[in-house]
């Protein structure tokens, strides 16, 4: 089993890549979604005035 | 519902990927396990060209008709691209230091890879550094476009030039069928995850850019 940690140290880095980078796009949907909700609030302050 | 059927797929290709990776396939003779890297290096290789090939289209057509949905497209699969490139960047580096003795030399195949990276960020940074979204998406789709040129090159930077990486073994029969059936398992399995990976970002994109319109429409009133 020689080299064995070059072969698990690629699989982790693959792994850890895709999953920073599914998490970066988990933030970017909360920071649009949180971003909605205060236009949607603008617009009802809009309305009610 | 896309992304629903994509994810399932890709995490059951995925898991049958590692299976047939640590379980089913033998060893090879040579390199030993340290060549099982090849089964997830290929497929990310494969699916940055075929990014990149969408980015290709999708720049011409944006070019063409001008219209944001294929600046959009062109602009998710460059970024997916980017991080499959530095995936098998990494991968092949890794693998390079048992087999050869170096995590990196100045060879074809890894050179004109390193100059595919580079021109694929630059796709990205060149829209932050322009004046206005159109103009950036304009420069971008040229970059897209011509940076495309260098995929046909790293593909055949191993036929055309002498290299230390190896030679073609996909279809020139150098796999014995269990090595074949795992590699096929694994490219699925990566582009299934370029599919979902795709899919939401574009959706990312279209919100977001019905999002500022929403809020100029509303500072405009």
């Amino acid at each position: 089993m020689e080299n064995l940690g070059y072969l698990l140290a690629v699989y982790t880095i693959v792994w850890l890549v895709i999953f920073g980078y599914v998490l970066v796009l988990i933030r970017g949907q909360k920071r649009l979604r949180r971003e909605v909700e205060q236009l949607k609030d603008a617009l009802k302050d809009k309305a009610t005035k | 519902m896309v992304s629903k059927i994509l994810l399932a797929v890709s995490a059951v290709l995925i898991i049958a990927s590692l299976a047939l990776i640590f379980v089913y396939v033998p060893t090879e003779k040579t390199m030993g396990v340290v060549q099982r890297i090849f089964y997830w290096h290929v497929p990310l290789a494969w699916n940055s060209f075929l990014a990149f090939f969408i980015v290709f289209i999708s720049s011409i057509a944006y070019l063409w008709k001008r219209s944001p949905k294929w600046d959009i497209l062109a602009n998710a699969s460059a970024e997916v691209g980017v991080v499959f490139t530095t995936l098998f960047l990494i991968s092949g580096s890794v693998w390079a230091k048992p087999v050869w003795g170096v995590w990196w030399t100045w060879e074809p195949r890894l050179t004109t890879a390193l100059v595919l990276w580079l021109v694929y960020i630059a796709y990205l940074l060149v829209r932050s550094y322009a004046s206005s979204s159109e103009r950036g998406a304009r420069f971008a789709a040229v970059v897209g476009i011509v940076g495309f040129l260098d995929v046909p090159i790293v593909f055949l930077s191993i036929t055309l030039w002498r290299t230390q990486h190896p030679s073609p073994v996909i279809f020139t029969g150098g796999l014995v069928p269990a090595m074949l059936l795992t590699l096929i398992v694994s490219i699925f399995a990566f582009t299934a995850l370029y599919g979902l990976l795709l899919v939401q970002r574009v959706a990312f994109r279209k919100d977001e850019a019905d999002l500022k319109r929403m809020k100029r429409l509303v500072e405009s009133d």
